[in-house]
């Protein structure tokens, strides 16, 4: 799965709008997923094959999210 | 800040606005341009490891990966050198794919910034800022600290004046 953690620079509403370019997310799953990470640390933002998660990983890094992959 | 009109994100920038944003976009490029040190925090909060506990994995899918992000990270700080003016001040308009440019540069100047000045989750800025002034308000400090909150604002600026996703 791929995991992003919270940070102290990105903006909450550039976070969210991340999940949702990226992912498609519609904007109550993006702003869920979003609180999660402030709140709690860290948050899964997709689940599957391990390259498919490597790629949603490299992504994020290209917005400029921390993300890093789990292979648990 | 932007605004939206019709369909594109609208900003007038001062000459002082002009001059920094160039700086802020000269400097990221020049940090990835630059050979990468890896053990600057900078460079490894804007290319993190994918595997924190597994060093070599994270290693091996940097050197497949590493150019590409570092090509994209480099163009889109490109960016905003495309669209400003050279000098004094002007108008930016932005169409959609350009918005996203500016979005992921200027997040990655203010990532860059952020490392640099140490900002924590519980930073205050305002105060961090005050602190610096009574200290001396001609210092970099004050400068950066003041550039790392402009930033935000016209990151904010600039998703508030995009289209609705959805």
């Amino acid at each position: 799965m791929t995991i992003v953690w919270d940070d102290p620079v990105n903006l909450m509403s550039y976070v969210t709008w991340v999940f949702q370019k990226l992912f498609g997310y519609n904007k109550e799953k993006a702003e869920r997923l979003m609180m999660d990470v402030h709140t709690k640390g860290k948050a899964v933002v997709s689940t599957g094959a391990r390259e498919r998660m490597e790629m949603d990983a490299n992504q994020l890094h290209g917005y400029g999210l921390w993300a890093t992959v789990d292979r648990a | 800040m932007f605004r939206r009109s019709g369909g594109q994100c609208v900003a007038t920038f001062a000459h002082d606005e002009v001059r920094v944003l160039r700086k802020v976009a000269a400097e990221v490029v020049g940090l990835l341009t630059d050979g990468m040190d890896h053990t600057d925090p900078v460079v490894s909060r804007l290319f993190p490891d994918i595997y924190p506990d597994k060093p070599e994995d994270s290693s091996e899918f940097r050197l497949y990966t590493e150019g590409d992000l570092m090509t994209a990270k480099i163009d889109q700080a490109g960016a905003i050198l495309a669209a400003l003016p050279d000098e004094g001040e002007g108008e930016v308009r932005l169409d959609g794919e350009a918005a996203e440019a500016w979005l992921r540069a200027i997040n990655d100047a203010r990532l860059a910034m952020g490392t640099r000045l140490d900002i924590q989750a519980d930073t205050d800025l305002a105060e961090e800022l005050d602190d610096a002034v009574l200290e001396d308000p001609g210092s970099s400090r004050v400068f950066q600290l003041s550039v790392y909150a402009y930033l935000g604002y016209l990151q904010e600026s600039l998703l508030n004046a995009l289209p609705e996703i959805k």
